[in-house]
């Protein structure tokens, strides 16, 4: 790797070099790093699609599996189809992400992650991505993620996504469906400044008594950015459902909160709030009686709020 | 030393023309300073134009004998000028360690910024990683403002009716804080208060009515014409 794919692999994946545990390193559409453990094993897709599979055995505790994705060829585009299969019981940590590094000119760098998770009886997964671009020219960095999760009884899925800097476009799917007693938590990060598009949609069907699902969204769109976020909830049982859109709207930006709730049974008990608005001026003063100066004030807002 | 020369501040609306503060001349060096008056009188707006916050449009402000006048919130804070709010404001996402390292220009260990909770007497631990949003009480964020103030430690600092809201601590901590404070920094204490025991520490009182200061001077000649006055207004309004 070439220090342009290290500083990449550190911004999605907090990573120096090889990580420990089981790894599947995506560059430039190859794999260039794999390592499966006793109880984690990554093969390679057989049915011609690119991507791989991941089986993490039942009971695996303590363990984490990192694919990262990184692309420093001016305009690479690639479809990826990743699928795990989490054992009953597991309860593992899976650090995706994808970074793009694109110098060229008029070129598109885009990476398009399908990510299914198949949860098993009262397992716990905790999935973590993070989406990063950067680059010299004036290409663009598309990154369209999408998340499908399958939650049995009683599992468990946390999911932290975050997308800070240099992605000008992306599309942000996430489907899930759960059965019985079965957690699903989102937790997403946005920031988007130039002319950055951000598109987010998430679908969450509670087919199982006693599930519950919580979104929760916190945005900066910065320029002349434009985000819509979309946040359907079917509660289809006796479930709790809340979704949460929490954005700051910054200069000529624009920001769409769609918050949807259907329960299709009496017991379902589903909740949205959405805000948006400018940092308030208050917020300002305070830090600036602190010594901040205006610019420093915001930075720090916008830091906390996102952190 | 902060000193204050014909300070007035007129506002214009659609409503018309409103002097909220006027002729304002007062020359502010002792350990604990006291404003006190009725509300709407001018005391919080007079303390906003001394951090920065509000511009006056007449008057001029010296601060260690330079005229401050034209400078911003940020630069006065830069020089010594530290300012707790009435209503403390609230942040989503900022956690009280935030706070409080930004308030002491640096990033403190945690145990020395647990220090200054303690000092307003919070639980340091429960707090420390907590946000700045509305999952704080009144009480709480009052007490955290405070605290911010005492990580600055800088040679004027004022404070807002820092009594407000705190009704599970006792007034006598509140008291023993700015005695500790001073000790630490020996810098000049303003705090704008309705309260008997807050006033009864200053040494000096300064009255604000209708904009203008109404009266000044020592505690001692002070505070019993306005403890005089405040049971004479209780009996009018019982009878």
């Amino acid at each position: 790797m070439d220090s342009i794919q290290k500083e990449l692999l550190f911004q999605v994946a907090d990573l120096h070099g090889t990580p420990e545990g089981a790894y599947n390193i995506r560059g430039n559409g190859e794999s260039v790093g794999r390592n499966v453990t006793a109880n984690i094993d990554i093969v390679s897709k057989t049915d011609g699609k690119p991507g791989i599979d991941i089986f993490i055995k039942p009971g695996t505790k303590n363990e984490s599996v990192h694919i990262p994705v990184i692309i420093t060829k001016a305009g690479l585009q690639e479809v990826v189809y990743n699928d795990f299969y989490i054992g009953e019981g597991a309860d593992v940590v899976i650090v995706a992400g994808c970074g793009i590094h694109n110098d060229g000119e008029n070129t598109t760098s885009r990476h398009d992650g399908v990510h299914t998770f198949h949860v098993g009886k009262n397992a716990k997964v905790k999935y973590v991505e993070k989406h990063y671009g950067e680059g010299d020219g004036n290409g663009k960095n598309v990154m369209n993620p999408e998340t499908v999760v399958h939650l049995d009884e009683g599992a468990h899925m946390t999911m932290e996504t975050t997308q800070i800097k240099g992605i000008d476009s992306t599309k942000r799917i996430t489907r899930a469906d759960m059965k019985e007693g079965a957690n699903f938590i989102v937790k997403e990060k946005l920031y988007t400044h130039g002319n950055q598009v951000a598109d987010t949609d998430f679908v969450i069907d509670m087919n199982g008594e006693g599930c519950s699902a919580d979104v929760m969204s916190r945005s900066v769109a910065a320029g002349h950015s434009v985000q819509h976020f979309v946040s359907t909830m079917n509660g289809n049982a006796p479930c709790h459902g809340h979704t949460e859109c929490d954005a700051i709207i910054m200069d000529k930006a624009a920001v769409t909160a769609a918050p949807c709730l259907t329960a299709n049974h009496i017991d379902a008990e589903l909740i949205h709030e959405a805000a948006i608005g400018k940092i308030a001026g208050e917020q300002l003063v305070k830090l600036m009686t602190l010594g901040l100066t205006e610019q420093e004030a915001e930075e720090q807002i916008i830091k906390g709020f996102l952190h | 030393m902060l000193e204050l020369r014909n300070v007035g501040y007129l506002v214009k609306d659609e409503l018309g023309e409103k002097q909220i503060l006027k002729n304002v001349n007062l020359t502010l060096d002792e350990r604990f300073v006291a404003f006190t008056g009725p509300n709407g009188g001018g005391k919080s707006t007079l303390a906003k134009v001394i951090a920065g916050i509000i511009k006056p449009t007449e008057g001029k402000i010296y601060f260690d004998g330079e005229d401050i006048t034209e400078l911003s919130v940020t630069e006065r804070a830069k020089k010594g000028i530290s300012y707790a709010f009435q209503q403390p404001v609230r942040f989503k996402g900022l956690t009280v360690r935030d706070l409080i390292n930004i308030a002491a220009g640096k990033p403190l260990k945690v145990g020395d910024a647990c220090a200054y909770l303690s000092e307003v007497g919070m639980c340091a631990r429960d707090y420390i990683d907590r946000e700045v949003n509305a999952s704080l009480s009144g009480g709480e964020l009052k007490r955290i403002e405070i605290a911010t103030i005492l990580a600055r430690g800088t040679k004027l600092s004022v404070f807002d009716e820092p009594e407000a809201g705190i009704d599970l601590w006792s007034f006598g901590n509140l008291i023993k804080v700015f005695e500790n404070m001073y000790k630490k920094t020996q810098g000049n204490i303003l705090i704008i208060s309705h309260q008997e025991r807050i006033l009864n520490i200053a040494d000096r009182i300064v009255v604000i009515a209708d904009g203008q200061v109404q009266n000044e001077g020592k505690k001692e000649d002070v505070l019993p014409k306005l403890l005089a006055a405040e049971s004479c207004r209780i009996l009018t309004e019982k009878l």
